[in-house]
């Protein structure tokens, strides 16, 4: 496998650096059976390029099945907030059939790091951590500007909610605090909006963060869709992500007003707050039904890693988090 | 009944041995021991705070719903109640009695997790 990547990019090496001529340190960073990521370096004379490789092993994905866009849609996606201002890793080649690399794309290699909780823990980020959630907010009303128009599903409040409700009932779990917040939710769904493009996946963890910059990039748009602008404001809020910074709601390091202010200076509507926590619970209870599933591919067989059973027992997490929202007066 | 050495200890003593061989695997191994680490710390936290935590959480649902039952049919009924609307968010008690239950949960699976700040 590692030999066919090799001779693919190194054809393409001339394509994607002028004086591209070899490629260097070819690495599988990480992914499961469907998606993988490599790194690798373009060289020529005097030059020498970092760059990401993202290629779907099995071929391409059925779109409307599913929730994740194809790689081709994944690379619109990052031209169209790569032309809002937003940060974003370039394209630098969406493969074709000749490439060889089947369902593919290259991006350049941003540096920074990626590890939420060594964003919010590590003492070399400490003088950028107080400026991340306002500068996340401008970048969310960059992306929300996109004027798109790419083959994505949209997405309401109720809708997700319902859709959630099934995994759930098919689940067969009985627990009282997701019923609760299904329920509560349902009854209190903020009024719909106009939807706007949303990175679908916005939180610590998606992003590259520099130790002098801030975000440097904002990674991983296969979760994208059209939708309530709040919805992406929120997802980075989910305590799930916060790495034991629950204190600074917005990915462990920042405040609301932050993010909001961030946001309206950037161009963005004004966003109140109680909408953005509705849609942060809604992110909880999808969380915990997701640990829930986690469980339930063990539990029937189709997955025996350690892991699936451990992320069951996430599913509290989601729970108390929950309960707190709810005596908050959500 | 064997009371020595209890259930928690050996899942101890196996725990300790996955985490002496740890830094020697290779890294996705050494990863899956550390989650294993992990699941086997939760069930000595079941074994120790488990019945206790069950007791009370059986007393709270039936103090909840007004009779007695085992943990699974109150909690079944709890289920059925809010999904028909007939408990809700502002149901005397409710939030209370599901935040006590949820709390020593969280003290099994996940002792350091840091919940949503209460304002």
């Amino acid at each position: 496998m590692e030999d066919t990547i090799f001779s693919s990019l190194s054809r393409l090496a001339p394509q994607l650096v002028e004086g591209g001529e070899t490629i260097e340190d070819l690495q599988r960073l990480s992914g499961g059976a469907s998606m993988e990521t490599w790194a690798f370096a373009v060289a020529g004379p005097g030059r020498r390029e970092e760059m990401i490789l993202r290629r779907r092993p099995g071929g391409p994905i059925d779109e409307d099945a599913s929730r994740s866009v194809s790689l081709a849609t994944e690379a619109a996606l990052i031209v169209a907030a790569h032309g809002t201002g937003a940060p974003v890793a370039p394209l630098v080649h969406l493969a074709g059939p000749d490439d060889g690399l089947g369902e593919a794309h290259i991006t350049r290699r941003i540096a920074g790091e990626t590890l939420g909780r060594k964003i919010v823990t590590d003492p070399k980020f400490e003088a950028v951590r107080p400026s991340l959630a306002r500068q996340c907010g401008a970048i969310l009303a960059q992306i929300h500007s996109a004027k798109a128009d790419l083959p994505l599903k949209t997405v309401d409040f109720l809708g997700e909610l319902e859709r959630y409700e099934a995994v759930y009932r098919q689940s067969g779990a009985e627990r009282p605090i997701l019923e609760l917040a299904f329920q509560h939710l349902k009854k209190h769904a903020p009024p719909p909006v106009e939807p706007v493009l949303l990175h679908g996946d916005f939180r610590n963890g998606n992003l590259i963060v520099d130790p002098e910059k801030g975000v440097a990039a904002v990674l991983d748009w296969e979760l994208s869709h059209y939708g309530d602008p709040a919805e992406d404001l929120s997802w980075i809020c989910v305590n799930s992500w916060r790495f034991g910074k629950a204190e600074l709601p917005v990915g462990g390091f920042g405040h609301y007003a932050e993010l909001l202010d961030g946001y309206a200076a950037g161009g963005g509507a004004e966003i109140p707050l109680s909408r953005v926590l509705r849609w942060q619970a809604l992110g909880s209870l999808k969380w915990g039904v997701m640990c829930l599933m986690m469980y339930a591919s063990y539990a029937t067989g189709a997955e025996s890693s350690v892991e699936r059973p451990m992320i069951g027992r996430r599913v509290s997490e989601t729970e108390i988090d929950l309960v707190i929202l709810m005596e908050n007066g959500l | 009944m064997i009371e020595n050495p209890r259930a928690d200890e050996l899942v101890e003593a196996v725990a300790r041995w996955i985490d002496s061989v740890r830094p020697g695997l290779p890294p996705r191994d050494a990863f899956l021991a550390r989650v294993a680490a992990n699941v086997l710390s939760v069930v000595k936290r079941e074994l120790t705070l488990g019945p206790q935590a069950e007791a009370a959480a059986t007393a709270r649902l039936a103090g909840l719903l007004g009779h007695e039952g085992t943990l699974a049919e109150l909690n079944a009924e709890l289920c059925a109640r809010l999904r028909d609307g007939a408990m809700d968010r502002d149901t005397p008690g409710l939030l209370a009695a599901l935040k006590a239950n949820i709390v020593e949960q969280i003290a099994i699976d996940q002792p350091n997790y840091a919940p949503e700040p209460a304002r």
